[in-house]
């Protein structure tokens, strides 16, 4: 080292001098005597140059970043579990604070702010999807999905789960990690539902499969491809028929619109936390949230941290301190409830704001906008010659594009060129024929935007 | 009180964290108030009974009254405004600059773009998991899981792939861990469908060789371990282990999130693991955020890579690709590919530390534990784990109040919470199942000053002494926090409330 470094008050003074002293060593190396000679390397690391400077990592990693286009200097129309919403200011400003950005469990009574915030993550959930139990958040939605398909397991003491026979990918491929491989004597079985030609689960496949053997059926209202479901108490009842949980998934932003699961006879509900005042970094602002209704035979299974309200000494004080830790793997190691760990908890406060200033109107508002830009761009790719959508089917953001004579990689290149991301290519996914791509149009979308895309897809596909 | 108190620490009696009286927002409803508006438009025609009928109860405040409100949150927060030597967690300064340039530069990435419009970032990646590997000698890193724990599930999954594609799933159902290794690896081992088999520390303070010999065997699919543990010691049989595992026909996983103070002296391949975790989260500088977003970084070597979880980053000549189309990997963990902007700002930090740095780290934070065990072994009442073992731990270590409580009735649990008075967050106890009573484990790491050191073990001493003479101080801390000590039994399922709606519910009406 040449310098003393920014980052390491040690590194420069006789700070280490004088600790050597005290504990009378020699120099640093007397230290490692635990570690065996011949588990040591052999030679110094051969790293890039260091860039202590921060002009010169600054300039770096502009560079590097330099190399990247944006949905902001683009226009996109990619969602897909990642969802260009409107970020308010005030969340980037809320997750920047140092405190809770370097903050680690702590006490609730010194983390006391970051306690009380994630309660408000828990509570507004729980007002959102009218549940009274909500943990705090788990990695992702597919994770969500994942762990609240093992509690309903555990719960039901049953292996089966009847899901979409369209789902996310992304999120099915991380429910199928969760399941286990069929050699294992743990494994959950994954069987899938019929979608009819509505878009929604097929009623009759679903009771025919509904069995006493189910542990749970998972649905989504907006689906994957974006349609609502009408009649998402009567899946739910089905569920309950079968003495199986009934486990929505459900995009946070359309409950000022849609009903909340808990009011439908959900007994579980899951969903993504990025459409709440996250970014979406590049996939990186993805979480998730499990609810539920607060008895113990579900509180009992969570695997997550838990955040209870509480009393203090001082009369009428409120404080915030965990709940059911010892369930966790913290608490039982491999006897507790999966895993948990360091999860999305500084995104939860960014939920936490979001939900706060946008209030019961905002959610209603939101909704009806993005319902009407999205229904609006689907009305208008479909009057295009080669494009086609099915309108019959009432849809909250997403929706699919069919092409008659063009592949989507194809299209995808041209709008590229014109400055358009077009939407996620899902031609030979389950329930696909033909070229096919998921398109998404949220609030960020202006009437003008929707009409450059179809000005460009016109020419493309002419 | 007669504790004596030193000069810098009789300033800091004058602290008092920030303390708003915040109502709950979940209170401040029905003002008719609005934060944030959008364009008016009609009301849908919604299928069947889809429509919502009550509006959610949130809270109707204007944009300026929720800023302010989360600021006050924040500011009743400590985090690491004061001194925070939270030991398993490598409290490091979360540079900056990594924030602004992730902020800046990925917001608005999303990560189903076309490759070539993901060039930086891919970049990004290929050159971390370079890095990466020139530090632990493994052949390749992926990001995509999202925490320390993650990266071990990752590990389960890759060694339920690894022997299935060998027809050996079925017989391989055990995955052997040791007490001192962190629970996210037997908890994860077991929720892949593992068996988990737990080995228990001997005199050495780990388990012997002949432990693990008789548990290894044909049902061994993996060996999960951390070294250093927590308590500071190395298992110098560590290779030894390795061999026996391998030769039985298991993988093993190094759990390497307590390398802070190994860098550039160890490298997990080279002691014979197939694969690794670090947490960019600890060693690497980025925030914890309170718990996440993080990554667990796994890496592993040549015969495990077609395993890895998809996508996997691809350099074809100068570009960059995303690869999904990868038979045997395990799909995914987790949505995507990973926490990129903790990626980003691990690479910034790394960056900015390079070889010399990361060994000056190192040193520093060995050294630190050190001079930590040499003042607190002369505090009143504090003993060490494993006492016999004398020779210098490594970047963390294992202490005790038992004498102190035993003397006086003060826990360490109250010593910490009295801490937080001084501008200290509570410290990190131990993991469960508690082997040493009343323990506590701090971990200096590189950034604190010797100043900062010295405070933290004064106070530390100052509420040991208040312990022996004025024990009431300590029992009813914290004086100088945002709030008094809960009371409610949470762990009661009538008193537990996790949500406003359940408080409402149980305690209002
Ligand atoms: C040694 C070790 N392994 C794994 C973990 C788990 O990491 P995470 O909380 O990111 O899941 C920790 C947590 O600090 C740790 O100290």
């Amino acid at each position: 080292m040449t310098k003393p470094h920014p980052w390491m008050a040690n590194s420069g003074g006789d700070a280490k001098q004088q600790m050597l002293a005290a504990v009378g060593a020699q120099d640093v190396e007397a230290l490692f005597v635990q570690v065996p000679a011949d588990h040591r390397m052999q030679r110094p690391l051969d790293l890039p140059p260091q860039l202590a400077s921060e002009v010169a990592l600054s300039r770096h990693l502009d560079d590097l970043m330099a190399k990247n286009e944006t949905c902001a200097d683009n226009l996109s129309f990619l969602g897909a579990g990642a969802w260009p919403h409107y970020v308010p200011a005030i969340c980037d400003e809320v997750v920047g604070r140092y405190e809770w950005q370097t903050s680690v469990f702590g006490a609730p009574t010194s983390d006391h702010g970051r306690n009380q915030a994630w309660f408000e993550f828990t509570s507004q959930i729980g007002a959102l999807v009218e549940m009274d139990f909500v943990g705090l958040p788990v990695y992702s939605w597919g994770c969500a999905i994942g762990h609240s398909v093992r509690m309903a397991s555990r719960i039901t003491g049953r292996k089966r789960v009847l899901i979409p026979a369209i789902m996310d990918p992304e999120r099915l491929s991380v429910l199928e990690n969760y399941c286990a491989p069929t050699e294992m004597e743990r494994h959950i079985e994954i069987v899938t539902v019929a979608i009819g030609a509505d878009g929604c689960i097929d009623r009759d496949d679903l009771r025919a499969k509904a069995d006493d053997s189910i542990a749970a059926i998972y649905f989504e209202t907006p689906s994957y491809h974006g349609v609502i479901e009408g009649n998402p108490a009567e899946l739910c009842q089905i569920a309950r028929d079968a003495g199986a949980e009934a486990i929505v998934g459900v995009d946070p932003l359309s409950l000022g619109l849609l009903e909340a699961p808990g009011a439908y006879g959900a007994t579980i509900a899951v969903g993504p936390t990025q459409p709440l005042g996250v970014h979406m970094y590049a996939g990186g602002g993805v979480g998730g949230f499990i609810a539920s209704p607060d008895e113990e035979k579900y509180a009992r299974e969570y695997n997550t941290l838990n955040v209870s309200i509480s009393q203090t000494r001082q009369q009428g004080e409120f404080g915030f301190g965990l709940t059911l830790f010892h369930q966790s793997s913290y608490g039982m190691r491999d006897e507790g409830k999966d895993w948990t760990g360091n999860s999305v908890y500084l995104w939860s406060l960014a939920n936490a704001a979001y939900m706060a200033a946008m209030g019961p109107e905002g959610f209603a508002e939101i909704g009806r906008l993005i319902m009407a830009r999205a229904g609006s761009a689907a009305q208008a790719i479909n009057a295009l010659d080669g494009a086609s959508v099915d309108l019959s089917r009432p849809i909250f953001k997403e929706f699919v594009v069919q092409f008659a004579d063009h592949d989507v990689a194809t299209i995808n290149d041209a709008l590229r060129q014109r400055g358009i991301f077009g939407g996620k290519d899902i031609t030979g996914e389950a329930g696909i024929t033909g070229a096919a791509a998921l398109f998404c149009v949220t609030e960020t979308h202006t009437p003008d935007d929707i009409d450059r895309l179809v000005t460009a897809l016109k020419e493309v596909l002419a | 009180m007669t504790a004596p108190i030193k000069d810098y620490l009789k300033r800091s009696t004058g602290f008092h964290a920030a303390r708003w009286a915040e109502p709950v927002v979940c209170e401040m409803t029905g003002t008719g108030r609005r934060g944030i508006v959008f364009d008016d438009a009609p009301a849908p025609t919604l299928p069947g009974t889809a429509m919502r009928k009550v509006a959610p109860a949130l809270p109707e405040i204007t944009e300026h009254d929720a800023l302010r409100h989360y600021l006050h949150l924040s500011q009743m927060t400590m985090g690491m405004m004061g001194v925070s030597l939270f030991g398993t967690c490598t409290m490091k300064y979360n540079p900056r600059i990594g924030e602004r340039a992730a902020l800046e530069h990925l917001r608005n990435l999303h990560p189903l773009q076309d490759a070539s419009t993901l060039q930086g970032v891919l970049e990004l990646y290929d050159n971390f998991s370079d890095f990466l590997c020139e530090v632990s000698g493994m052949d390749q890193f992926v990001f995509q899981a999202g925490g320390g724990a993650d990266a071990a599930y990752t590990h389960a999954c890759v060694t339920r792939a690894y022997h299935a594609s060998r027809g050996e799933l079925q017989q391989r159902d055990q995955i052997i861990t040791t007490i001192q290794t962190h629970p996210c690896s037997p908890a994860t081992a077991n929720t892949a469908g593992f068996e988990v088999i737990t080995l228990t520390l001997e005199e050495n303070g780990y388990p012997s060789l002949e432990q693990l010999k008789s548990v290894v065997g044909p049902r061994t699919a993996a060996l999960m371990v951390n070294n250093p543990d927590d308590m500071g010691i190395y298992n110098p049989d560590i290779k030894e282990w390795v061999r026996i595992v391998h030769e039985a026909g298991g993988l093993c996983f190094y759990d390497h999130a307590n390398f802070n103070g190994v860098m550039s002296r160890l490298r997990a391949r080279e002691l014979g693991f197939d694969a690794c975790m670090y947490m960019l989260h600890k060693t690497f500088g980025a925030p914890k955020g309170g718990g996440g977003p993080a990554v667990g970084a796994y890496g592993c070597a040549e015969h495990l890579v077609p395993f890895l979880p998809s996508p996997l980053v691809v350099k074809d000549g100068d570009s960059y690709r995303l690869d999904d189309d990868r038979p045997d990997s395990i799909g995914r963990v987790r949505e995507f590919w990973g926490n990129a902007p903790q990626v980003l700002k691990a690479y910034a930090w790394a960056r900015a530390m390079g070889a010399e740095g990361l060994r000056e780290a190192a040193d520093i934070s060995v050294l630190s534990n050190n001079y930590m065990d040499k003042r607190l072994g002369e505090v009143r009442g504090v003993t060490r784990s494993n006492p016999d073992i004398t020779v210098p731990r490594m970047e963390m270590t294992r202490h005790s109040v038992e004498k102190v409580t035993q003397d006086t009735g003060i826990t360490i649990f109250e010593i910490s919470i009295r801490m937080t008075d001084f501008g200290i967050d509570a410290l990190w106890l131990s993991h469960e199942p508690w082997l040493v009573a009343e323990p506590f484990t701090p971990e200096a790491g590189e950034l604190w000053s010797k100043e900062d050191i010295d405070y933290w073990i004064d106070v530390f001493e100052h509420v040991v002494t208040e312990a022996y003479e004025n024990p009431e101080i300590v029992r009813t801390a914290p004086h100088n926090a945002p709030i008094h000590q809960l009371t409610t039994a949470l762990d009661e399922p009538d008193q537990w409330a996790t949500t406003w709606r359940a408080y409402q519910r149980k305690h209002v009406s």
